[in-house]
């Protein structure tokens, strides 16, 4: 339970509003960081992902569960990632930023949140139809370590290219001068939180999308139970901060166009579903040697350079340029991917 | 009657919906599940008991466990 009151934490040390912890918007600010995008204000590699990662990688070893996995489906489930960013980055957030966002008192989440459930509703439905990715196989040790090399490699970065102050490039890396990618907890707090939530959620297999999807499809309380912890221990760590703000308009990185919070994250929760893993998940899987979880990563981190540069991704102002074709199209293909990935996985 | 659900490489939910499948069919009373990964044992053994099923056995070998599921 103790790690659930750290996102609130974390932005009371720093983090933007209503963001402690998001693993979209840090995978996109990672995106910022490298140059994938260059949207100037969300330009920063957050060690909160690197820890959820290596924290995983180090609890699958001391309990004997890291295994090298891969070849289930990597390139749909590439573009899964890619979708799902879209659609998370139309709402601004992943499904944990939906729960602290609500936990904040920005009424904008409930429709995100109403969204995600809808999203992985559909996806049940194609589960409940043979739907499946097939079969992974072992592998080499080496394959299920790119990953969580990759992530090492992004903390040697910053600390070969350190933040100057007032500055927005160092070396490599693109930080951010001003806005959400400028406001970060020290990095070595934001790295010792996140290795405590990787190792805790490899152990509990916190996952918000297999709470939803196993209340729907088995009425499993299991996961859910964490998840309604989350943003209860959130919500009451917000209130003791004095970071609790009800309403809809001025909030923290969000707009109100209250159809696209819904069908933004709808289609981030559809495109979960059918990937098997929330965003966060999906990370403590790497962790845990999963290949094909470390390809949606990279969709996902790639998704954001493609919905920044597109024009795809949000702001307080309302929803991108073509923030709306992209829904539509992610929608098709993820419908194209449910439709026709069925069974036969002998 | 036994029946093996072979659901190895297959992550959750797949190998709970394999075995709620054979449950809903019937005709076995004992059901052994090959998955290999730790939280699709932990799901299909959940799974199992919610129905009224008893885990007898999660024994592993080579890295996949067979849990058997046995009805009452």
């Amino acid at each position: 339970m103790a790690d659930y009151g750290l996102a609130p934490l974390l932005q009371k040390w720093g983090n933007p509003g209503n963001m402690g912890v998001c693993v979209a918007c840090f995978e996109r600010d990672i995106a910022g960081a490298l140059g994938l995008h260059r949207a100037d204000l969300v330009q920063y590699i957050r060690p909160e992902i690197v820890g959820f990662v290596l924290g995983s990688l180090v609890a699958a070893y001391l309990f004997k569960e890291y295994r090298s996995r891969l070849g289930s489906a990597p390139i749909v489930r590439f573009v899964l990632g890619v979708f799902a960013m879209i659609g998370a980055l139309v709402f601004l957030g992943c499904p944990w930023r939906a729960a602290l966002r609500l936990a904040g008192g920005d009424g904008n989440a409930i429709l995100g949140l109403l969204g995600l459930i809808f999203g992985i509703w559909i996806g049940t439905l194609f589960l409940k139809g043979g739907y499946n990715l097939g079969r992974t196989q072992q592998t080499h040790h080496t394959a299920g370590w790119m990953l969580p090399i990759f992530m090492v490699g992004l903390l040697l970065l910053m600390f070969v290219f350190p933040q100057i102050t007032g500055e927005a490039k160092s070396g490599v890396l693109f930080y951010s001068v001003k806005g959400p990618g400028s406001m970060h907890a020290p990095l070595a707090v934001s790295l010792v939180v996140g290795l405590l939530i990787g190792f805790l959620a490899q152990r509990s297999r916190f996952c918000t999308m297999g709470a939803i999807r196993d209340f729907i499809l088995f009425r499993q309380m299991h996961l859910l139970s964490g998840f309604i912890a989350l943003i209860v221990t959130a919500l009451v760590v917000n209130f003791i901060l004095g970071q609790f703000k009800p309403g809809f308009d001025g909030q923290p990185v969000a707009h109100t166009m209250h159809l696209w919070n819904f069908l933004g994250m709808a289609l981030s929760g559809l495109a979960f579903c059918l990937a098997g893993g929330c965003p966060g998940r999906q990370l403590f899987l790497t962790g845990e040697g999963d290949g094909d979880a470390a390809v949606f990563v990279m969709g996902m981190i790639v998704g954001a350079g493609i919905a920044h540069n597109f024009g795809l991704a949000s702001s307080a102002t309302g929803v991108g340029p073509y923030g709306i074709p992209a829904v539509g199209i992610g929608f098709a293909v993820c419908l194209f991917i449910g439709l026709t990935m069925r069974k036969n996985i002998a | 009657m036994a029946t093996t659900i072979d659901a190895r490489g297959l992550s959750c939910p797949q190998p709970v919906l394999m075995t709620l499948d054979e449950i809903k069919a019937g005709k076995a009373d004992e059901i052994i599940v090959m998955v290999d990964n730790d939280a699709s044992k932990e799901n299909v053994s959940r799974a199992a008991v919610s129905r009224g099923w008893t885990v007898a056995d999660c024994g592993e070998k080579d890295g996949v466990f067979n849990v058997t599921i046995k009805k009452g």
